[in-house]
Formats: structure tokens, sequence, C-alpha cells
């Protein structure tokens, strides 16, 4: 990070829509190590801020998108903290779209893991300076001062002074060196590491918060798009007579497809759009419309079929992947009890409770966008590139989003507002339907996998072999990349925390003939499906216990060091592990016709195990219990963390059950949260998380790592309840539910 | 067409098609955001508002069967609702947020009908409303804590 310092300058006072006044302490923070924060020359433009107000009020930056992870609260409580801050005093405002932030992709469970140690240096500083006017004014030394809850206090009498009003004395002190800053010790911390309330909250339950699809700009209009239901597909003919006729609409014209350069940005697909005074008239209009399509080439992927080609190919060797370690096939040989399984994951979609939308004005020169976007950055930098206007004149309001999942990384949405903006002339709102977020979404991609194992005599495996075939993000962005990438098989296939002698990997091919995204957890969610539930196969065949079998697997103790920042841990692994079998009283005595399955995963650097607890009525599956144990390393808000657990549960939930998206003649199948379904509140079960206390290690994903997990155990506990191994997701599609 | 509708006892008048649902009359002709747009299909309750009392999804009626009626949003208030926030807000319920106005809605016609309602109760009574960040677990606690605030009170 840069070194910390006031800021004096009105215009970024104003860019932030600051009040003026007070202190205003800033400081430039890399969020990746890679990134370099550009600055203009001789100017200073923080990315991390504090300013301080003569009435107590503390205003603070934030830079990343908030999605439901809680983003806002937890980074402005690590500040907080530091300054001794009382917590009622604390307002935040929500940065746009620019890199002089840093990197704000909200994306990767990354930003409490990269953005901590900044934030605290920064409350230690503005603490240091409102000490150091205090004793300035009570002639002391620093150290007969000390700071609590928004007061300075004198510890030789016991004065105290508050801090809005050490402010005017403050913005005269030199700001400290970092050298002379001492962060708070773990027992310390008020905030940190505790529960903290929404600082939404109120806006939340008066449904007050400004998602996206509530900007209203003075005279804008409301769109709607007819795509093609083919991928990629374009308009041939349209007749717009009834569109046009449609009460509200006013305007209806042809949008071509931007196609985004090889390897950036996300483009937009183009097709029929309709302009009308309120939403839906707009929606009206569009199914009013009469389009003929040019369906192109991706008309003929069915996604049955697909399945099926890459199940032939997962059967067949495939290109071997790095990481593969000694000779499968001689202790394939060598062994006399080998099992086989295959496992399928359909295409999946994020559906967001908020649909995607963008408000755009395109106002020549210039550009401004309100919009729900993960990753303002990319907004504005593919702004810049499809319409030639100058990046310093667009500006990328970020909203809060009504969810994300990954759906939201991705600016097409926001790329339409502004093509119709630019054709009408004025401000306009564009707004998906459920159904086009449905059917045009960038899918979570389907993947099918096969694997061979080999146990000894004394129930130990010997050998592992694991092909994959998965159609690969990259193909969104480089056409023809029909492989999963490194990146993606480095997602729990590569690097599965076995203790493996004999592991061979291969990547078979998978072409895309839809727009492959990311979804939250990502290719986790195959590589722990696929690999928890042959871990429970081989238990069974070794005639083990899964809990001791996986304790034994995972294997001695060991760390990964050299591998990242966060090193792999097996021994932070099998404490979950060994926490969960605690909290669900693992191999207790159950019910008739009920089941316990385990899971154990590592991602996002994160350490996660859940046990599921099923029953089966006639042939139904119903989940009981949840118990998941995680260690994150340093927790920033235990409350927080514990509801991003209990919804992965309840997200993992929806996609063993009933996620699936499937294409015939190219076009998606399903439409709406009818046939797309979601767990509901009579399906949701009891949840029990534990955080592992572990505040001395760095903090690490907390958003997606609870996600894999939940399918693997569901279809591990329908095994120990039925004898029914599922090895198919999702569970709607063998009846169980 | 010229249509009057009364939302948290204040008066509106607005100019809009008949057969506009009253979700889009409410959101973009009033200008009233905090009812939500979800699937518009009646599936997913992030639309809900209370018409006389009753639960309505008010994506699938048209605004003008809501006319001489009163429409309940959350933008208004309410004995049972303010109980329903009060408990929200110690159970940290909301994530992302965008299916709460639904929730609490549908929660205060549960509440303003049963006073001491079961888990099978908020099971049925709150089935109809989607959370994709999936907060079910502390909507189920938080009304059963509301419940008890409400009795207390009485
Ligand atoms: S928007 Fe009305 S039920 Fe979903
Ligand atoms: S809180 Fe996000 S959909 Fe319910």
């Amino acid at each position: 990070m840069s070194k910390i310092q006031q800021v004096n300058r009105r215009d970024f006072v104003k860019l932030i829509g600051l009040a003026s006044g007070g202190i205003l302490l800033g400081c430039n923070v890399s969020t990746s190590q890679k990134e370099f924060v550009p600055q203009e020359k001789g100017t200073f433009t923080p990315n991390l801020f504090i300013q301080i107000q003569k009435d107590g009020t503390i205003t603070l930056l934030a830079s990343r998108s908030e999605m439901g992870q809680g983003i806002r609260t937890s980074l402005a409580s690590a500040i907080a903290d530091e300054m001794e801050a009382d917590w009622k005093y604390i307002s935040l405002k929500q940065a746009t779209g620019d890199a002089k932030y840093g990197n704000q992709n909200t994306d990767g469970s990354r930003s409490v893991r990269t953005m901590l140690l900044p934030m605290r240096k920064m409350g230690a500083t503005a603490k240091l300076m409102l000490i150091s006017a205090a004793a300035k004014k009570w002639n002391l030394a620093e150290t007969d001062c000390e700071a609590k809850n928004h007061y300075v206090i004198n510890k030789i009498t016991g004065d105290q002074i508050f801090f809005g009003d050490l402010v005017d004395e403050a913005a005269k002190v030199e700001v400290p060196a970092q050298e002379r800053l001492t962060l708070k010790k773990v027992e310390d911390f008020k905030y940190i590491g505790k529960t903290l309330k929404s600082i939404d909250l109120k806006d939340f339950t008066h449904g007050t918060a400004g998602y996206g699809i509530d900007v209203r700009i003075p005279d804008m209009k409301f769109a709607a798009i007819a795509r093609c239901p083919v991928t990629f597909g374009t308009v041939k003919s349209f007749d717009q007579k009834a569109a046009l006729e449609t009460i509200g609409v006013t305007d209806v014209f042809k949008l071509e497809r931007l196609v985004p350069p090889t390897g950036r940005f996300f483009g937009a697909l183009g097709g029929v759009a309709v302009i009308a005074n309120n939403t839906w008239a707009a929606f009206q209009g569009k199914m009013n419309l009469d389009i003929e399509w040019n369906y192109g080439e991706n008309k003929s992927f069915n996604s049955v079929e697909f399945q099926e080609k890459l199940r032939k190919r997962v059967h067949q060797k495939g290109k071997l992947v790095s990481g593969s370690t000694g000779n499968v096939s001689a202790a394939f040989k060598e062994s006399n009890n080998t099992i086989e399984a295959t496992y399928t994951v359909p295409f999946l979609v994020h559906a967001p409770m908020e649909v995607p939308n963008a408000t755009a004005w395109f106002k020549g020169n210039e550009i401004e966008v309100w919009a729900p976007v993960q990753d303002p950055q990319t907004a504005r930098a593919e702004l810049a590139h499809f319409f030639e206007i100058p990046l310093e004149n667009i500006t990328v309001n970020v909203t809060f989003l009504g969810g994300g999942f990954g759906r939201k990384s991705k600016s097409d949405f926001v790329v339409e507002a502004v093509a119709l903006s630019k054709k009408i002339k004025g401000p306009v709102q564009v707004v998906w339907t459920r159904e086009d977020d449905i059917q045009h979404s960038f899918y979570h991609a389907t993947s099918v996998q096969y694997l061979k194992g080999s146990l000894d005599v004394n129930g130990q495996v010997t050998g592992w072999l694991q092909r994959v075939g998965l159609p690969s993000i990259v193909s969104s962005f480089k056409p023809m990349s029909d492989y999963a990438s490194g990146f993606e098989l480095n997602q729990g296939f590569t690097n599965n925390p076995y203790n493996l002698t004999n592991f061979r990997l291969e990547n078979v091919k998978a072409e895309s003939h839809l727009r492959i995204g990311w979804m939250r957890s990502v290719v986790h969610i195959h590589s722990a499906f696929g690999n928890n539930s042959f871990v429970d196969e081989l238990a069974f065949a070794a005639k083990k216990d899964p809990f001791e079998f996986y304790l034994n697997l995972i294997g001695e103790d060991r760390v990964l060091e050299g591998t990242s920042d966060h090193p792999f841990d097996s021994k932070r692994l099998k404490n979950v592990l060994k926490t969960v079998a605690k909290t669900s009283n693992w191999g207790k005595k159950l019910p008739k016709g009920h089941g316990l399955g385990l899971a154990v995963h590592y991602s996002f650097y994160s350490y996660v195990a859940t046990v599921v607890e099923v029953s089966s009525v006639k042939d139904k599956i119903k989940v009981e219990n949840i118990w998941t144990a995680i260690d994150c390393g340093l927790v920033l808000n235990k409350d927080n963390v514990k509801n991003q657990l209990e919804g992965a549960a309840i997200f993992g939930m929806s996609l063993a059950m009933f996620g699936k998206i499937t294409t015939k003649e190219g076009a998606v199948e399903q439409y709406n949260y009818n046939d797309y379904r979601m767990t509901r509140m009579k399906d949701a079960p009891n949840i029990e998380v534990t955080i592992i206390d572990n505040m001395d290690t760095d903090p690490t994903g907390v958003g997606e790592p609870g996600v894999p997990v939940i399918a693997p155990a569901i279809c591990n506990a329908i095994f120990n309840a039925t004898g029914n191994r599922v090895r198919s997701l999702p569970l709607a599609d063998s009846g169980l539910v | 067409m010229n249509i009057l509708l009364s939302i948290n006892e204040k008066s509106y008048a607005i100019e809009a098609a008949s057969e506009t649902p009253l979700l889009w009359a409410i959101r973009d002709i009033v200008g009233l955001t905090g009812t939500k747009f979800g699937c518009g299909v009646s599936q997913c309750g992030a639309c809900s508002v209370l018409i006389d009392g009753n639960l309505i999804k008010s994506c699938g009626i048209p605004v003008s069967f809501a006319v001489g009626k009163e429409i309940f949003t959350i933008e208004g208030t309410s004995e049972t609702l303010e109980f329903l926030r009060e408990a929200w807000n110690e159970g940290n319920v909301p994530q992302c947020g965008y299916c709460q106005s639904g929730q609490l809605i549908a929660a205060t016609s549960l509440l303003d009908k049963i006073h001491h309602p079961s888990d099978e109760d908020i099971d049925t009574a709150m089935s109809d409303n989607i959370c994709r960040c999936g907060t079910y677990t502390r909507i189920k606690k938080a009304i059963h804590r509301a419940a008890a605030l409400k009795n207390k009170s009485l």
C-alpha cells in the first residue's frame, strides 16, 4: 500500500460526493500483487479513505459491490475497530467503477482476503492522529492518552474529548509513518471477529435500498430486448407493427450484436429492442414482436446428446494433465479391489432475484451508467471500447445488487443499455425478464467425470484416475477453447486435498455452444461432487466408515508451502472434518429411513466439511439437517460468515435437488422459477454452522466455499439412507424430490 | 385511463392501461420501488403486497383490480410490520435484501391472521417467497420472534 496521507483536493471530495471539511485521510492499495494502481501525475486519489467530520460522523469508501455477502459492513468494521470508533457514527459511500480504486472485481471471495490489512492500518492511522491532537491539547505524551468508543481519554485525569471535537487539531498533525502504528491484538478487537449487523439493515427492511432496477432518471424510458433463442443467432427480419401498437411502446428497432474482441469483455447479444414508457409495456411489446431468426451453427446443440458425447469421451483416454503423479495403471493391476463411477452435473444458471438490468445515459461524448455490477471497471472499459468514448468520460455508478453469484460480473446488460440510450438519445433502463435471464445467461458448465480407484487389502487407496469433460469459461473469451483450462482444473481437480501416491488426471474435449460463465463456487461444484461421491464409494468398497476413511485419505499433517500465499494445510482440513463429525454426532443411531452423508472440500483457500442428514419417505428425499464447519482464518464478522454459510447450504440444495438447464435445437428449455426451481421455505432444513476460531491466520474466502460440499453430502446421505447411489444431478431427475 | 390508487393510505392519481399489472403501476408509474420484480408469473413473491389486508402477488393482477381498495406495500407501516422489522434487525436476516420486501409483507399477512404460528404455519405461508440468498432459517426464527414481541405487547 502507498503512504497514508491527507487528501486536500476539492474535486476528489466532490467526485465522491462527500461534504467538505473535516479530515480526509487516504491511501492507495493494490489489491492483487500484479496490479498497479494508476495515479495521475502530481495528484493523489486514494482508493481507501476515511473522512471524519466535526459532528463525529465517519465516512468510508466502499469500493466493492454489495450483493448480499455483507462486504460493506465487514470492511467498515475493520477500520472502525482499529480506530476505536463508535459504530453508530459510521456511514459508507459506494465508489464508482474506476481503476483508481484498485481492483473492484467482486468475485472469487477475495475482498476481505486482500483488503483487510490496509483497512486496519488506515483506522490505526486515524486513531493515532486523533490521539496526537488530544495529547497536544492536554500537553501530555501520546502514551498518556488512549482512544475508546469515539473519545480520546486522558489516562491520568480521566478527562475525555469527543472525536469530532478533535478534528480541526488532528488535521494539522503530520500523518504518522506506518512504522509508528500498532495494530490491535486479537483479544482487543471490538468489532472484528464479533457479530455486527448489516449496516444496510434499515434500507433492506423498508424497501429503500436502491438496486439497479430501482434507478429512476427524469424522462427515462424502459426497454426490453428479444434475443435469439439460439446463442449468437441473428435477426433475419421482423414485423414491428403489433409491437408498436402496444400501449406505452414508443419505439422498436434492431440491435446489432456487439462481438467482444478476443480475450476480453462480454459484448452484447443483440436482437430486437422495444422502448416504452414503463417496463410492462416494453415486455408486452416484446411479446408482440414477430421475428424471423438466423439461428446459426448452435442450432443443432442438444444438451442431452452432448452429455452422452462427453460420457463416451471420458471412457476413453484423454489429455494427461500435469500434476499427475505415480503410476495408476500399475496400481490398478496390482489391486483386486478397483471401482469405477461416472458423475454428471448439468448446466446451471445463477438466477439472482434481481434480474440483469442497467440504466444508461449516452450524452454524446459522455456516458453515465447506473447498474448492479460486480465488476464496474470491466463494464467501464468495455463501454470505452464499444462506444469509443474516453474512459474518463464514463461513469459507472454501482447500485446495490439483488444477488450476483457471478452473473453480474458480466456486463453485457450494461453494454445493451448504453447502445439503446445512444440510439434513442436519452436515458433508458433495460430490464431482462426472468425468462431472458434463464435463457440467455453465461451458464455454469455441465460436466461429466469418470473415476477409477483401487484399494489394497487394508482399504488404502492405491490409485486414482479421473477424467473430466467440462466446457471452458475461456470459450466465452476465445472461441474454439475446447478443453477445460488449467485455472479451472486447479479448482479441486489437480489440487484435490488427498494424499495420493498414484494419481492421474485427464482432460477430455468439451466444446461450447452456450455462453459459458462462472457461477458461485465455479468448477469446485464439479470437483467436489466427483471427489466426494467417489471417496464415499471407495469407503464403502473398503468397508470403512466414511469419516475414518476421509481422515486417512487426507493423510498426515502437511503444509504445501510455496503453492500460494495461503498454503494448503491438511491439519486444518482434518480439523473441520472432526468438528463437523462432533456437531452432527456422526455415527449416532438414526431414525428409520434417515441417513448421514459427509463431504469435505478445500476452496478459495478455506476449509469446509459438511454433514447432511436426509430422510426418505416413499422414495422422496427430504433434507433434515445440515452441519457445516468452516476454517476461513481470521473472521471479520461472525454472524455474516454464518449467514453466508447458511445461504450456501440453500444454494447448494437448490442445485442438488432441482438445478438443470437443458437445450433442444440450441434453445434453453427452461423459462422461469416454475421449471428452474429453487429451494423454498418448506424444503429448508435446520442448518448449524461452526466457525473454527483461527484469528491469528490470514482471512480466506467465505462467500463460495460453503456451496460445493452440499450436493455430494446429500447424495452420500441418500446412499446411507437407502442404498441408492445418485451419480447424476439433479435429484429431481431420479424422481427423488 | 385515469386511475386512482390508495397506497399506504395516500392517494395517487395515475394514467395507466387498465390491464397493467399492479406491480408495474406501483413501481414505474406511481414510483414506489420497494415492491420488487422477481419473476412476473406469481412464482417468487418478491412483488407481494396486501390489498384490503389480503396477501396478493402484484405481478399477477391488473391495476384496475386495486381501484377502490387499500394497498399496503413495504413503504407502509403497521404494528405487525414494525415488530417484524425489529425481529429482522435482531436476527440480521437479509443478505442481498432484494426478496425481503416480499418476505416482510408475506410475514405481515401471516402474523395478522395467526398470532402464534407454528413452523408448519410458517412453511405454508412463506413457501411462495423465494430467497435466492437462502435466508430461510433466519426468516423463520424472526417470524417466531416477532410473534413473541407482538403477543407480549398485547
Ligand atoms: S414477481 Fe410477482 S411473484 Fe415473482
Ligand atoms: S436476501 Fe437475497 S434474495 Fe433474499
